[in-house]
């Protein structure tokens, strides 16, 4: 390297990031002084515009997976990575709008650990809660350590210092109460990087000669890579299907078998429709209508994110020289964490083609995303373990001043727990690798059990946590076997294949289980069981009269068919 | 709520309306850009001669017009009533003066 620092970020660079704090901020301040009533009228959501929700519910997503994960897959994979968008999320975010949220919004459960206990009491509630605090940690450790990459790329500091000042940057943005304001930020946010990342896919693409210069140049690489390097075929790496690159198989049927029920069914399902921290976006609408349409209003935009998170990938691993030495099976040194990896196509990009300017805009859309994703993360670990831990197994029956300095020092622990979950996630040379493993060994049984739970009245409180914690095991076994070398998936294969595992052996289990043990009254289930529930719970009755494009259906059919046409035409 | 209209106590949220923050961020970011693009180094040998700052700038300066407008020509009104939203208590920062609501 020429220079001290992997980005070279000047005066101007810094002052677009300082002013996007500031906004940041000074929301987050104003909010918490109230000091206009229409402050609070956009914080208490109710009657918010849904394209306000909408945009809020995928930006709440639109982090560090989506962002850095999504461009290391696509630099190590190519097209392929777009199932996660096409296959993996919008017919969850149109099957959570259509069918799960109006049973959300009718049984007034607020949070996942909140249904476990009402519907299978203390058992289940338990495993879930721990697991829900522990995936939390190894999730915001995800968050810090890309944090800490651009931190280390900016200003050229060692690892575990600029860990340690990330750390501190996240704790001061919780303090100040920029997450008060949060859907002011994550609207924001979204705006942010779409302003960054659109030039950034249009300059690339310009200066790799637009997208034949691209899939010519990808051609070319794929062929010339040595077979050790073990890249996809260009073939591969230009069309979606069968996207054995992604999923490992050789055979193109089981690949297109695992990215559908894998990463199709089990992990995005159980992602988007148990992931509160998204769903309580739409549940503040102010109808079962609003609610509805929040994630099928997002699923527009969710469905041309992959243009300017994939394709600046792809462009990275044939324009930047480390990334070229990377994919044709060099060790290049010098990335945010020591050698290049492809978590660093985008940095690298950015350095690479971004004059001083709109570098800066797009280090403060990366900065936010991250800040606020590891923010979200550590806020709902704290309470999660205040309220659904320490105040019901621990400590009951103390007063509010106690659970919230129990709160703050929780708040604390989970940072300093961070920085050392961080170090897991630097081990993976793809993020996106690991974020599927702790999403199959998490997600994936809690959909398995909320699922079964809420359509079938007969499952016990006892099947509750027994499917929980071995759907759980099942899915760490998998990943164990895989880590040693007895099953042979590369890409997220091993991850589908563990989160399948979970969910069926969940089901199983808690089938067998449910049939030998004693199921609750059924007077004891409404809200929480789909059959005892009253059908007008379910619907909302204004909005038979509204236009066509204003309703839940027409909106989610129209949104399906674009999605169909697009796996198509890539 | 456009059915609200029977109670005619309203305002309009005025700067803190969404819109108009996003207008004021992106036009503060097209304005900077545009003006690094005219005056500071285009970098062209990065961009592939294109001034990419001045493009995304003007851009941006579109994108916050269109916001700022929207928002002056059919503004967000505000009840006087409506759900004040709850403090998190699980948050280590300042509460909020008042009571949370009930």
């Amino acid at each position: 390297m020429s220079s001290d620092t992997l980005i070279d970020a000047s005066w101007l660079d810094y002052l677009l990031v300082a002013i996007y704090f500031g906004f940041v901020l000074g929301i987050g301040v104003m909010a918490r002084r109230s000091v206009s009533d229409s402050i609070d009228f956009f914080l208490s959501g109710r009657s918010l515009p849904a394209w306000v929700t909408g945009l809020a519910f995928i930006s709440a997503n639109l982090g560090a997976v989506e962002i850095m994960g999504m461009s290391a897959n696509g630099a190590e994979i190519g097209l392929p990575t777009v199932h996660y968008f096409w296959v993996g999320a919008v017919p969850a975010m149109l099957f959570l709008g259509v069918v799960m949220m109006p049973f959300y919004y009718g049984s007034k459960v607020r949070s996942v650990p909140e249904f476990m206990f009402k519907r299978f009491g203390t058992g289940a509630h338990l495993v879930n809660a721990i697991s829900f605090a522990v995936a939390q940690l190894l999730i915001a450790g995800v968050n810090l350590a890309l944090l800490a990459g651009i931190v280390s790329a900016l200003l050229g500091w060692p690892t575990w210092i600029a860990l340690i000042v990330a750390a501190v940057i996240v704790l001061s943005y919780i303090t100040l109460g920029g997450l008060s304001a949060a859907i002011y930020n994550e609207v924001l946010q979204f705006f942010v990087i779409v302003a960054a990342l659109t030039p950034l896919t249009l300059i690339g693409l310009n200066r790799v000669g637009g997208w034949s210069g691209l899939t010519d140049k990808i051609t070319e690489a794929a062929s010339s890579a040595p077979a050790s390097a073990e890249v996809a075929s260009a073939e591969q790496q230009l069309n979606s299907w069968p996207g054995q690159a992604l999923a490992g198989f050789d055979s193109g049927l089981l690949s297109v078998i695992g990215i559908v029920f894998g990463l199709g069914f089990v992990l995005s399902f159980g992602y988007w429709t148990t992931n509160f921290v998204e769903v309580q976006r739409a549940m503040a609408s102010n109808s079962i209508s609003a609610a509805r349409k929040t994630p099928i209003i997002g699923a527009f935009p969710k469905m041309f994110i992959p243009f300017i998170v994939i394709v600046p990938g792809m462009i990275s691993a044939v324009l930047v020289k480390e990334m070229i030495d990377l994919k044709g099976g060099g060790t290049p040194s010098g990335g945010a964490s020591g050698d290049v990896t492809y978590n660093d196509a985008l940095l690298l990009l950015m350095r690479d083609v971004l004059p001083n300017g709109l570098l800066g805009l797009a280090i403060a859309g990366l900065l936010a995303a991250f800040m606020a994703g590891m923010a979200a993360n550590i806020s709902a670990f704290n309470t999660v373990f205040s309220y659904d831990l320490w105040q019901r197994y621990i400590r009951k029956d103390h007063s509010d001043d106690y659970y919230l300095r129990i709160g703050r020092l929780a708040t604390i622990a989970a940072t300093v727990i961070a920085i050392f979950t961080a170090q897991i996630a630097m081990g993976y040379d793809n993020v996106m690798n690991y974020l599927q493993t702790l999403f199959g060994f998490f997600n994936a049984p809690l959909f398995a059990t909320f699922i079964l739970g809420m359509f079938w009245k007969r499952m016990t409180p006892t099947a509750g946590w027994v499917g929980l914690v071995f759907g759980t095991l099942s899915a760490i076994a998998v990943d164990r076997l895989a880590a040693a070398g007895v099953i042979d998936l590369p890409g997220q294969g091993a991850a589908f294949l563990a989160a399948s595992t979970a969910f069926v052996v969940d089901i199983a289990l808690s089938v067998v289980v449910s049939l030998v043990t004693k199921p609750k009254p059924a007077s004891e289930l409404k809200g929480l069981v789909y059959s005892e529930t009253p059908r007008e719970d379910l619907v909302d009755p204004d909005e038979a009269a509204m236009p066509w494009y204003r309703r839940t259906i027409p909106l989610a059919g129209i949104a399906l068919a674009m999605v169909v046409v697009l796996n198509f035409a890539f | 709520m456009s059915d609200d209209s029977t109670s005619t106590r309203t305002h309009q949220a005025g700067a803190f309306d969404i819109r108009n923050i996003i207008g004021a961020l992106m036009g503060v970011y097209g304005v900077i850009l545009a003006l690094a693009g005219l005056f500071g180094d285009p970098e062209l040998e990065k961009t592939g001669d294109v001034n990419a700052n001045l493009w995304t700038g003007l851009a941006l300066v579109v994108v916050a017009v269109a916001f700022l407008a929207w928002a002056r020509l059919k503004p967000i009104e505000v009840p006087e009533e409506f759900d004040r939203p709850d403090d998190d208590p699980t948050r280590p920062a300042p509460q909020r003066k008042r009571p949370p609501a009930q």
